[in-house]
C-alpha cells in the first residue's frame, strides 16, 4: 500500500454565515475573506504539517491546484513541492497535479516536475488532471468542449519532452514550438510515473489503462458512494484487456480522522468536518459543469459532477450522517482500521489519499489525528496486496544516495585547495 | 416550416424550411430553434425562409472540427452554398447574429441585405454581458424575457421538468448545443468582429429588444457606428428573445429590406 498526506489547504477563516452570504466559495468568491498577512501562518503551517508527516512514514505527501477556491489556497502546487523537496528526505512528492491544458505552452508542466524531479531526488509523482471546470473553464477562459482536445495535446507533448532526446519541432493545434529541447530533464526514465484524477468518464478510464497510469478517484463523498465508479474502472481494466488488475493502478482521496475513541473523534473533529462540508463544499451549481466541459458519453453513464451537491445540501447531514455514510472515516484507531481495510479492499486501490487535514484544524489537532493514524492504523494496513508488492510501476524511483539540504558548512574555513 | 437535410463539406446540416417569397436565411441563436418558432412562421408569410441548425443542435450531427469563429462562418458560406441560395437575405439572432455579421465581413460581395437581431459579437468593458454557461435553468427567464413568467411558460412549454429522465436529456442537450456554441461565446462572445465589421457593405437593419438583460442594447451603438448606413430599430416590452416575444415587430423591421 502507499499512503500519501494530502492537504487541500482550505482557507481556515470563512465566516460563520459564509453560506448565507456568499453563493460560492469558488471562482467569484469575495476578495475580502482572504488575508494576505493571515496567510503568511496558514501556508507556513500546512507546510510544515506536511513536512510533520513526511517524518511518520507516509509513503507521500500531497499536493494539489486550485484557482480562486477558498479551500484550496494553491493555484501552484509545484512552488509548494519545491519548499518540500528541500525539506523532506523520504516522502515522495505527489503533485496531483498540474492542469496540463492551462499552461501555456504545456512545456512549462516538463520543466517545472523535472525541476522538482531534480531537487527532490527522483521523489516526484507526476498528476495530470484536466482541472474542474471552475478551474479550468471559469475561472482559465478555456473553452469547455475543447479543453480534452488541448488536454491530450498538452500530454502528447509533455511525454515527448520528456522522453526525446534531440530538440524537436511540435505542429500542434494549441502549441506551435520550434525548438523543443527541455533542460533540465527528469532524473526518473523514462519519466516519473503519472496519476490522473477522473471523476467517471470511459475515456479517462481507457487513456489510464493504455498508457499504465493509476487512475485516481478524488473525491470528498467517500468510499461508500465510490463503489459504482470504481468498479467500472476495473470492469474496463478487465474489458481493454489490461495484463493485470494491480491495486496500484488506482488512487483514492478519503477524509479521514483519527482519536484515542470514537466518541473523541467526534468531541475532536465534527466542527471542522461541518466547516468543510458545508462552507468549503459550497459551490455555485451553475461553476460545476459548464455545457461541453464532460463528453456526452459521461454525462449518458449518468454520473453527475460531484460538484453538483445532494438533495437539500450538505448542511443536513450530522457527523453521524457523514461517518456512516462513508463520508468521512472518523474513530478510535480499530475503527479507522476496520473501515480502512473495507475500502481498499472493496474498491480494491493500492493508493491512498489521506485527507488529513479538515476545513478549519487547527494544526495540533491535525498533528495529533496523523500521528495515531501512522503508528495504529498504517501498519495494520501495509500488506493488503501482498502478491502485488513487487508492482512499483505506479511509484517514484528515487537516487540512492541523494544529498541532505542545508549540508554546506556555516563558514568557509580556509581557500578551498587547488586540485593538483 | 419542414425539417430536412443537406449535405455540406463537414457534416450533413439540418435545416428548417418554409415560406415563399425572397430567399431568407435564418440563422438562430445558442438556444437553438424549432419548427414551431413563432418568429420563423412570421417570416415566412412573405420570405421563402430557410434556418439551418447548427451542428450539434436539435437532433443534427455534430462537427468537432468546426472550433473557431471562421470555421462558423465559412461552414454557415458552404450551408447558403449547398441550399444553393444566391444573396439570400441574411437575418441572425444573437449567436446567429455574430455569424451573420461574420459572413457579410468575410465576403461582403455576397450579402447585400443583413438583419441582426441583438447579435453577439462585440465586447465593451463598462456594459459586461451576463454569463449565460454558468446562468441556473431558473435564472434563464429573467435573463431573457422582458417578461419573465410569460417567458418561464414558453421555455418549458410542452416538457415535463419533474420527470426524472429531464434532466438527463436536459443535460445532453445543453452539452451538445452550448457545448458548441460555447466554442465561439466561452468565456467571452467577442471573437474580433469589431475589427472586420468595416467591411460590410449590406444594407443592414439592427433590431434590439429595449429590456434585453443578456447583451444590453447600448451595444446596438457599437453596430449602428461600425456599419456604414445602418439602421436601428428597438423594440419596446421585450428582452432579449424579442423574436418570441415580438415576432411580427421584428419580422417587420427585417421586411424594410425588401
Amino acid at each position: 500500500m502507499k499512503f500519501t498526506w494530502f492537504n487541500l489547504m482550505p482557507w481556515p477563516y470563512l465566516p460563520d454565515d459564509f453560506r448565507e452570504k456568499n453563493r460560492s466559495v469558488w471562482v467569484d468568491i469575495d476578495q475580502k475573506l482572504f488575508d494576505p498577512a493571515k496567510s503568511h501562518e496558514v501556508y507556513n503551517t500546512y507546510m510544515d504539517l506536511l513536512e510533520y508527516a513526511g517524518t511518520l512514514g507516509f509513503d507521500g505527501i500531497g499536493v494539489n491546484e486550485h484557482h480562486q477556491n477558498g479551500y484550496g489556497i494553491m493555484p501552484s502546487p509545484n512552488i509548494i513541492a519545491a519548499g518540500l523537496a528541500r525539506r523532506t528526505v523520504d516522502a515522495a512528492l505527489v503533485v496531483l497535479g498540474n492542469s496540463i491544458a492551462l499552461y501555456n505552452p504545456p512545456v512549462r508542466v516538463a520543466e517545472e516536475f523535472a525541476m522538482l524531479d531534480c531537487i527532490s531526488g527522483g521523489r516526484l509523482v507526476a498528476g495530470f488532471p484536466v482541472g474542474t471546470s471552475m478551474d479550468t473553464n471559469y475561472c482559465y477562459g478555456q473553452i469547455p468542449s475543447l479543453t480534452r482536445e488541448k488536454y491530450q495535446e498538452a500530454h502528447d507533448l509533455i511525454i515527448k519532452a520528456w522522453t526525446t532526446r534531440e530538440p524537436f519541432a511540435f505542429n500542434g493545434r494549441y502549441n506551435k514550438l520550434r525548438h523543443v529541447n527541455i533542460w533540465p530533464r527528469p532524473i526518473q526514465q523514462p519519466h516519473p510515473p503519472i496519476h490522473i484524477p477522473g471523476g467517471g468518464s470511459v475515456e479517462t478510464y481507457d487513456f489510464c489503462i493504455d498508457n499504465t497510469y493509476s487512475y485516481s478517484y478524488l473525491s470528498f463523498s467517500g468510499y461508500i458512494r465510490a463503489q459504482a465508479l470504481m468498479a467500472g474502472y476495473w470492469k474496463r481494466v478487465e474489458e481493454r484487456g489490461a495484463p493485470d488488475k494491480s491495486p496500484y493502478r488506482a488512487g483514492f482521496a478519503q477524509t479521514i480522522c483519527v482519536a484515542e475513541t470514537d466518541e473523541e473523534a467526534e468531541r475532536l473533529y465534527s466542527e471542522h468536518v461541518s466547516y468543510f462540508y458545508n462552507r468549503c463544499l459550497h459551490v455555485y451549481p451553475g461553476f460545476a459543469d459548464a455545457p461541453g466541459y464532460r463528453t456526452i458519453k459521461t454525462i449518458q453513464t449518468g454520473a453527475l459532477s460531484q460538484y453538483a451537491p445532494p438533495v437539500g445540501g450538505y448542511t443536513q447531514l450530522t457527523w453521524k450522517d457523514l461517518v456512516e455514510g462513508g463520508h468521512v472515516i472518523a474513530g478510535s484507531p480499530e475503527t479507522v482500521r476496520q473501515r480502512m481495510e473495507e475500502l481498499i479492499k472493496g474498491l480494491h486501490v493500492g493508493n491512498i489519499f489521506c485527507l488529513m487535514h479538515v476545513g478549519n484544524m487547527p494544526a495540533d489537532k491535525c498533528m495529533y489525528s496523523t500521528r495515531l493514524f501512522a503508528e495504529k492504523v498504517m501498519p495494520k494496513l501495509r500488506n493488503i496486496f501482498p502478491e502485488y508488492a513487487d508492482d512499483t510501476r505506479f511509484w517514484c524511483h528515487p537516487l540512492e544516495k541523494r544529498v541532505a539540504a542545508g549540508s554546506l558548512p556555516t563558514t568557509p574555513a580556509r581557500a578551498p585547495i587547488p586540485a593538483e | 416550416m419542414e425539417l430536412k437535410t443537406v449535405a455540406t463539406p463537414h457534416v450533413p446540416v439540418r435545416y428548417l424550411e418554409g415560406g415563399s417569397g425572397p430567399d431568407l436565411v435564418f440563422l438562430h441563436g445558442a438556444g437553438g430553434v424549432t419548427a414551431e418558432d413563432p418568429f420563423l412562421a412570421e417570416l415566412s408569410r412573405s420570405h421563402h425562409v430557410y434556418a439551418p441548425l447548427i451542428p450539434g443542435y436539435g437532433d443534427s450531427e455534430e462537427a468537432p472540427e468546426i472550433r473557431d469563429m471562421l470555421d462558423f462562418t465559412l461552414h454557415t458560406w458552404d450551408v447558403v452554398a449547398a441550399l444553393g441560395l444566391k444573396d439570400p437575405i441574411l437575418v441572425g439572432h444573437s449567436m446567429g447574429g455574430m455569424i451573420a455579421a461574420e459572413m457579410a465581413a468575410v465576403q461582403p460581395n455576397d450579402v447585400s441585405r443583413l438583419a441582426l437581431i441583438c447579435p453577439a459579437g462585440l465586447w465593451d468593458d463598462e456594459h459586461p454581458i451576463a454569463d449565460l454557461f454558468s446562468t441556473m435553468p431558473y435564472e434563464m427567464p429573467a435573463l431573457l424575457f422582458h417578461d419573465a413568467e410569460a417567458g418561464a411558460a414558453m421555455l418549458t412549454a410542452g416538457r415535463n421538468v419533474t420527470d426524472p429522465g429531464f434532466l438527463q436529456t436536459y443535460l445532453v442537450t445543453n452539452a451538445r448545443q452550448l457545448g458548441m456554441a460555447g466554442r465561439i461565446l466561452f468565456p467571452i462572445p467577442e471573437r474580433g468582429l469589431s475589427q472586420r465589421m468595416y467591411r460590410i457593405k449590406a444594407r443592414t437593419v439592427v433590431v434590439w429588444g429595449d429590456s434585453d438583460r443578456l447583451i444590453p442594447p447600448t451595444y446596438a451603438h457599437g453596430f449602428k457606428k461600425g456599419i456604414a448606413g445602418a439602421e436601428l430599430v428597438s423594440i419596446p416590452e421585450a428582452g432579449h428573445m424579442v423574436i418570441l416575444e415580438r415576432p411580427a415587430a421584428v419580422a417587420e423591421a427585417v421586411a424594410r429590406l425588401g
